[in-house]
């Protein structure tokens, strides 16, 4: 199922990066890390994207750069998905926060931040929200040993 | 069955000191067969064996028949701490504060096989067991587990119960 939204989007949410592709009914760009804000900014006011569903992470490990992070937009006005990748490295996973635009982010990119620590710029209460105060290391990172456990209570004998 | 054990002596045929020898001598099956009708359960619930706890100690398998229908929601007034469910290592030092409150004699039991052994969770979040943290006394393997097989886990332990020694008695009693 297409919408007449989608050709408009195509055209004019981020020219420079590239054709956008369908994946069950999501237009799905991607776009570099400097590009992400704008386009949100300009979905949100010019094309009533009122909701900010979620953000989450790949860790593509042994790729470069080595997280993905993708954010998923619905528009209850003309009731589509779209979703927005992109792309930064291990030494730096900075992104720019969306807590001004959409106040749900906040809890989301503290969630993204405990498992895969991507930092998100400009939200400044990153503190564990999934995982507890002194855990070492981020969880769903491919390169976490699974079977690490942190306990807080001291085993018994 | 214990009931029927328990002879009650008529004052008129011993002597007071005789019926008290006698009475330490039944004293831990009495008190075992008192206290393992009256197990009045904290339910730690905390997944999704829950719908299994909730459907046990509801009328068509009614825990009440063995003296446990009565779940406190203190652990200051509670036995037996059902530990229902995965109980993850952020929530290890919730269950040992619970553990720790209750009054002695208290009994434990790992309801489901995530609570006895982690399960099917052996990562980063989950505890391995509830017994790395609190002492064990009965295990309902299962996921969830049956109602019967709670039945028999409540009576084992019942049996555990009355079989134990209870040092409450003494010559002031």
């Amino acid at each position: 199922m297409t919408s007449p939204l989608f050709e408009t989007l195509q055209q004019e949410l981020v020219p420079a990066a590239g054709p956008a592709t369908l994946s069950h009914g999501i237009l799905v760009f991607v776009l570099e890390p400097t590009e992400l804000l704008p386009a949100v900014q300009r979905l949100q006011r010019e094309f009533a994207f009122d909701i900010f569903l979620d953000v989450t992470a790949v860790d593509w490990i042994g790729q470069l750069p080595r997280f993905e992070v993708v954010y998923h937009f619905y528009s209850t006005m003309h009731r589509v998905r779209v979703r927005l990748k992109t792309r930064v490295g291990e030494a730096d996973p900075g992104v720019d926060s969306l807590v001004p635009l959409y106040g749900s982010a906040a809890f989301m990119e503290r969630e993204c931040h405990d498992m895969y620590g991507i930092r998100f710029r400009g939200n400044d209460d990153l503190r564990p929200i999934l995982l507890y105060e002194g855990f070492v290391g981020h969880p769903l990172r491919k390169d976490y040993p699974k079977q690490q456990e942190q306990p807080l209570v001291p085993y018994r004998s | 069955m214990y009931a029927r054990t328990i002879p009650i002596v008529p004052a008129a045929h011993t002597g007071k000191d005789a019926s008290f020898e006698y009475l330490t001598t039944r004293k831990d099956e009495l008190i075992g067969w008192a206290r393992k009708f009256s197990i009045f359960p904290y339910p730690f619930v905390t997944a999704c064996c829950a719908m299994e706890f909730m459907a046990v100690s509801a009328s068509p398998y009614d825990t009440d028949r063995f003296g446990a229908a009565l779940p406190r929601f203190s652990p200051r007034q509670a036995d037996l701490l059902m530990v229902v469910g995965t109980v993850t290592h952020k929530q290890a030092p919730i269950l040992l504060k619970v553990y720790e409150q209750m009054c002695e004699p208290k009994w434990v039991m790992a309801f489901g096989v995530c609570a006895s052994s982690g399960g099917f969770y052996q990562n980063y979040a989950a505890l391995p067991g509830i017994d790395k943290i609190v002492p064990v006394d009965v295990y309902i393997p299962g996921c969830p587990p049956r109602p019967e097989m709670v039945i028999d886990g409540i009576m084992q332990l019942q049996d555990k119960i009355a079989r134990s020694s209870h040092p409450i008695i003494t010559k002031t009693f």
